[in-house]
């Protein structure tokens, strides 16, 4: 919301002692945050009202001529124009030597064809100003001033530029500020000084009764809390005076002609837009407020057609829609330069309706802008009342008798009761009652004896908090006493947290670096990572008006977040990347409206030295750091996403809980990745359910420790893993680990054969070992070995 | 023998003295005082000495032995010391050569800047708290106060996965507030970081998924001053002693009095001016906005079955992204979900 601040320095609290800087400060520390503030002067700089002294011919062209201008300074200066609408005595703008224009054009002295000028003569648009602006002036050629004006005056306050224009932040709860006098109210508060107030007054005139002219029907009663209308006959449609125009102008917006002007201008200062129908092409003079009917157009003033539907509540007379409620008029009812008969619309519309059909139809205007905050609809007649007090004032038309004003809705009155205990409680203040009364008398909240009668402009004061908020700023927020809390609660994280957090520094040990990617991908992902079409990953939360296709489905799985970041790693020419993520995924769950959110724990690294080992092997630390039950891994060839040869399940205390592997070339190749490509995805949900208890002290051993090496041949399909566990099985209790420490395959073997060798440490907790007890371990284990896998000694 | 005996010990320390090394100090223990050395040749001739000589002659060889042995001793030191040294010179190594590579991991910025945070508020006693993503509009909206209709509410900035409006992604932490409150009876105090959605395409200063962190206290007697106290203790701990804050009313549906709270500029010192230029961190205003706040509202703690006579609480939410950038200077929320190695790599 823009306000001019000369507006309510001359109408409503005079604040012109007060600097642009101080006014901002304090409004925004009042609670009305100041968005920019500019000086209107800031653009022109040394251009001043100018007398065309004499005006001849140049000498060497046939369009120019060469001005003496009196600017006010003891000498005429000489300035060439190729405007050919100057006259001697003319008043033009004058910009000289080093003078500014919008638009950061800097003028400077030159010379036009051998004759030296000195600046330029100055056009409206050169000025940022329009016909609207100054009616009597031309389009193409130079402005010659009709105003109350002399020469070297400064162009900046013939066009009422001497102004600040201040571009508030207004919060939804207070719709009151999308005016000049709602925001003339907070400033008069905010400097403690009283407000000014007009009661628009109208006179009338002999010209009759708008009761026989026009019928307003409400059908549409839940979208339209109150209709109110006046008329006024014998317009005579003109442009507005100066001072009118230019406080339309320095609040952005254009003026058109009279009876328009005013609309804007109730618009602008009460807050309460209206609009003006020429009561020619109001059909049989009835205006019905009503929803559109399917597949009914209109055409809005600004030359579009929009197809309108049930739901969106239309202005219409007995057979056609003439504007569209609260957003925009009809081109059908339009002021024009011939209008003599003017109908005066000052409505309360329903804001979200308002604020959904603009969306609707894609055409966000100032007065939806406004309705959609839900104004006050005890707004309505006064703003008429204004509007007719500004034709008389003008003397533009003549009012008729009457006003229609249907009313569907207005809030009842409210009082409050005055808590000054409660709101010092709440603030932490020791504020003064009277003080209390005070602040809120100076915001025009009426006290009596304790109670609050609450303004009909103010819906948002309703509880002790919200009057507690109107002391508390007016106290100041920054004078209320800062004091610290010390709560009797524990602070602190959950198990769960704990265990992410250690995750982290483990993960951050190993050499990854944390990643965060985004919760939705594209559906196109599971494709990408070759999962089955019945995949129940596929089976997603689908977002129904997302971005776009690329984030679209809640995640299911996090592994494409991790290759995506991998490969754009890649395609940065980084030649390696070790990262993880601690990621959320979003389960639909049968059922059940929320879906789980479990958190993931995924490795992905690419890059010299990476190899499925070096993967698991930090996994496996990953592990241990986090004491978890005994993992293990199951060679799968059946997840797509993974090389089939180089991938495994991973099972911890005998529940599944993720993959480890080389990311299968094909899946590399959809992120555009021809690199090995190591991924490792874990539950890290479900990984907190298989935490070994904290440690405690076991006695160190006290007999030695006997190591034997084997050193085995077998088939290439037996695995490690079957080879530990056959080891374990057969070797009793002496047993206390088995280490493998080479893998061996070539000359001196059979074809189709491999060697193993493992480490076996034995120890009893009760005696030293004799060489007979390692040999009965170890001829047990050889036993097994060749029983169940063929295996031998080499 | 006596003059054996004093031959045998001159010749031993010149000889001693000579060696050079472990091996050849062997040799001449050997050669005086092994077995068939020449100290024990001497001895065996004690026999012939008379009962008054002997034991004269006896202590006189005692005495050389034990020299000779301490001789061989100190020289065997000195000898040892030598090989060590020269060893050790020959194992001198360039130590300039840089370490064996380790490669350490780093944190995301985001979350270093989140932990901070989160250790802040766990010491004034703050159980730090998680929730659903995918959250009903009940919990987002209804029971934060927003209303039917709230432009908030809108498709064009809230993500829905439901025709009827009911689940979505949260906007916002604040249904934290309602999902504790219910659960929990005062004294509350909790923080909730988390990620939220809002319909916005990503670009420096946008991203349709970011960060927040949302705190709730909620006891009998919380004031306002309390509100701002804690505020205060956080950006003193996070930007030091000397941050200025200033707090502004605001408008929130689920507190009442709401408040901004904006901290000075740091480049311009809340001046808005650099070197006669408009400040570019502030754009001239002097004061950066960091986050919202305000009284839990009445109706939001009675809709949690908590009594807004006897209790009081108070709220506030921050984007985390906004205070990693500005404490991390990065000046592109892009890069934050990059996740460029060489970006990873400076934090």
């Amino acid at each position: 919301m823009k306000l001019n601040r000369k507006w309510i320095n001359e109408e409503f609290v005079d604040l012109s002692a007060i600097s642009d800087k101080e006014f901002v400060d304090t409004m925004t520390i009042f609670g009305q945050k100041v968005e920019t503030y500019e000086r209107m002067d800031a653009e022109i700089k040394n251009v001043l009202v100018g007398k065309v002294v004499s005006i001849v011919r140049h000498e060497n062209s046939d369009h120019m001529w060469v001005c003496q201008v009196d600017v006010g300074q003891a000498e005429p200066v000489q300035i060439v124009t190729g405007a050919q609408n100057v006259k001697a005595g003319d008043l033009v703008p004058a910009a000289l030597h080093n003078s500014y224009l919008p638009g950061g054009i800097h003028i400077t002295k030159g010379k036009l064809r051998g004759e030296v000028s000195n600046g330029m003569l100055c056009s409206l648009k050169e000025l940022n100003l329009t016909l609207g602006d100054f009616p009597y002036a031309i389009e193409d050629g130079i402005w010659i001033i009709e105003e109350d004006c002399k020469p070297g005056d400064d162009i900046n306050t013939v066009i009422g530029n001497d102004d600040t224009v201040v571009d508030f932040e207004i919060t939804n709860n207070r719709p009151d500020c999308y005016s000049i006098i709602g925001l003339a109210r907070e400033a008069a508060a905010a400097f403690g000084k009283p407000m000014k107030h007009h009661e628009p007054v109208v006179q009338g005139s002999d010209a009759g009764s708008m009761y026989d002219k026009l019928d307003v029907e409400v059908p549409a009663d839940q979208l339209c809390n109150r209709y109110t209308a006046r008329m006024v006959a014998n317009v005579k449609i003109g442009p507005s005076p100066k001072w009118l125009r230019q406080r339309l102008r320095a609040n952005g917006i254009r003026a058109i002609n009279n009876i328009v002007d005013i609309t804007n201008y109730v618009m602008l200062e009460y807050g309460q837009p209206m609009h003006a129908f020429d009561y020619r092409y109001v059909s049989s003079g009835k205006i019905v407020v009503r929803e559109a009917e399917e597949g009914e157009t209109l055409t809005t003033l600004d030359g579009n057609v929009r197809s309108l539907k049930p739901g969106m509540l239309v202005i219409a007379d007995e057979n056609k829609p003439i504007g569209l409620a609260g957003i925009m008029g009809g081109e059908n009812s339009e002021i024009l330069d011939d209008t003599t008969t003017v109908v005066f619309e000052s409505a309360n519309f329903n804001g979200t309706s308002i604020r959904q059909t603009a969306l609707a139809l894609g055409m966000r205007t100032e007065s939806s802008g406004k309705f959609e905050k839900n104004l006050d609809p005890m707004m309505t007649v006064p703003a008429v009342q204004r509007a007719c007090e500004l034709v008389e004032l003008l003397g533009c038309g003549d009012v008729l008798d009457g006003t229609i004003d249907i009313v569907n809705y207005v809030p009842q009155s409210r009082t409050m009761e005055l808590e000054p205990e409660k709101i010092n409680a709440l603030l932490g203040t020791c504020i003064s009652e009277e003080k209390m009364v005070e602040y809120l008398k100076l915001l025009e909240i009426g006290v009596e004896d304790r109670t609050i009668h609450v303004p009909s402009w103010r819906p948002d004061l309703n509880l002790m908090a919200d009057i507690a908020e109107e002391v508390g700023r007016s106290y100041g927020y920054n004078e209320i006493p800062t004091t610290d809390l010390k709560m009797s609660t524990q602070g602190g994280y959950t198990p769960f947290m704990k265990l992410e957090n250690k995750t982290g520094v483990l993960c951050r040990a190993l050499g990854y670096s944390e990643i965060i990617t985004y919760s939705f991908v594209s559906p196109a992902i599971f494709d990408q990572i070759r999962l089955g079409a019945d995949s129940p990953l596929r089976n997603t939360l689908k977002i129904q008006n997302p971005l776009g296709e690329d984030t679209s489905v809640m995640r299911t799985i996090a592994l494409p977040s991790m290759l995506d970041i991998l490969s754009r790693n890649n395609a940065y020419q980084n030649k390696s990347a070790k990262l993880y993520e601690l990621a959320k995924i979003y389960l639909p769950v049968e059922g059940q409206v929320l879906p789980e959110e479990p958190k993931m724990l995924v490795l992905g690294t690419y890059g010299a030295g990476e190899s499925f080992f070096t993967i698991k092997g930090e996994l496996e630390a990953i592990f241990a750091g986090l004491r978890l039950q005994k993992a293990s891994y199951t060679a799968v060839s059946d997840n797509p996403s993974y090389h089939p040869g180089r991938c495994a399940k991973v099972t911890v205390g005998g529940e599944d809980v993720g993959y480890i592997g080389q990311v299968h070339p094909l899946v590399a190749a959809n992120y555009g990745m021809d690199a090995e490509v190591y991924c490792a995805e874990i539950s890290l949900t479900k990984l907190a359910e298989h935490q070994l208890p904290d440690p405690t002290y076991v006695p160190l051993p006290k007999y030695p420790t006997v190591s034997r090496d084997l050193s085995l041949i077998c088939e290439e399909s037996i695995t490690v893993a079957q080879v530990e566990d056959v080891i374990t099985a057969s070797a009793g209790n002496l047993l206390r680990s088995i280490r493998l420490f080479d893998i061996y395959r070539g000359t001196g073997l059979p074809e189709g054969k491999k060697s193993l060798a493992f480490s076996l440490e034995l120890r009893a907790d009760d005696r030293t070992l004799t060489d007979a007890d390692s040999e009965n371990v170890v001829s047990k284990v050889l036993a097994a070995l060749k029983d169940r896998l063929d295996i031998s000694l080499r | 023998m006596k003059q054996q005996l004093e031959q045998i010990k001159s010749q031993a320390m010149a000889a001693l003295d000579a060696a050079q090394t472990p091996a050849a100090l062997d040799e001449l223990r050997v050669k005086f005082l092994g077995k068939k050395g020449e100290l024990t040749a001497v001895l065996k001739q004690m026999g012939k000495l008379s009962a008054e000589e002997r034991p004269v002659m006896g202590q006189l060889a005692n005495a050389v032995r034990a020299e000779i042995e301490e001789k061989l001793e100190t020289r065997k030191a000195a000898i040892h010391a030598a090989v060590l040294e020269a060893k050790l010179v020959q194992e001198a190594i360039d130590v300039t050569i840089p370490g064996t590579p380790v490669t350490m991991g780093h944190e995301h910025p985001m979350n270093k800047v989140l932990q901070e945070i989160k250790d802040i508020f766990v010491g004034m006693g703050y159980q730090i708290v998680d929730g659903p993503e995918v959250e009903l509009a009940s919990y987002n909206f209804t029971r934060l106060n927003i209303e039917e209709g709230h432009p908030s509410r809108d498709r064009s900035d809230t993500f829905y996965f439901t025709d009827d409006d009911a689940v979505l992604l949260r906007t916002q932490t604040s249904p934290m507030q309602i999902r504790v409150m219910e659960n929990a009876k005062p004294p509350i105090c909790i923080l909730a970081p988390g990620r939220v959605y809002r319909k916005d395409e990503a670009d420096a200063t946008h991203s349709p998924m970011f960060h927040q962190i949302e705190g709730l206290v909620v006891d009998e007697h919380i004031t306002m001053g309390n509100l701002k106290g804690a505020l205060e203790t956080l950006m003193k701990r996070l930007y030091g002693e000397d941050a200025v804050m200033r707090f502004r009313p605001h408008h929130f549906p689920f507190t009442e009095p709401s408040c901004e709270m904006d901290m000075q500029c740091h480049k311009c010192h809340g001046t808005g001016e650099v070197d006669g230029n408009v400040c570019s961190t502030c754009h001239g205003e002097g004061w950066i906005e960091l986050l919202g706040a305000g009284m839990v509202h009445p109706a939001v703690l009675e809709c949690c079955g908590i009594d807004p006579e006897k209790y009081s609480g108070f709220a506030f939410g921050m984007g985390l992204e906004r205070m990693a950038m500005r404490r991390t200077r990065i000046n592109d929320l892009r890069l934050i979900f990059d996740n460029d190695v060489r970006f990873l790599n400076q934090f």
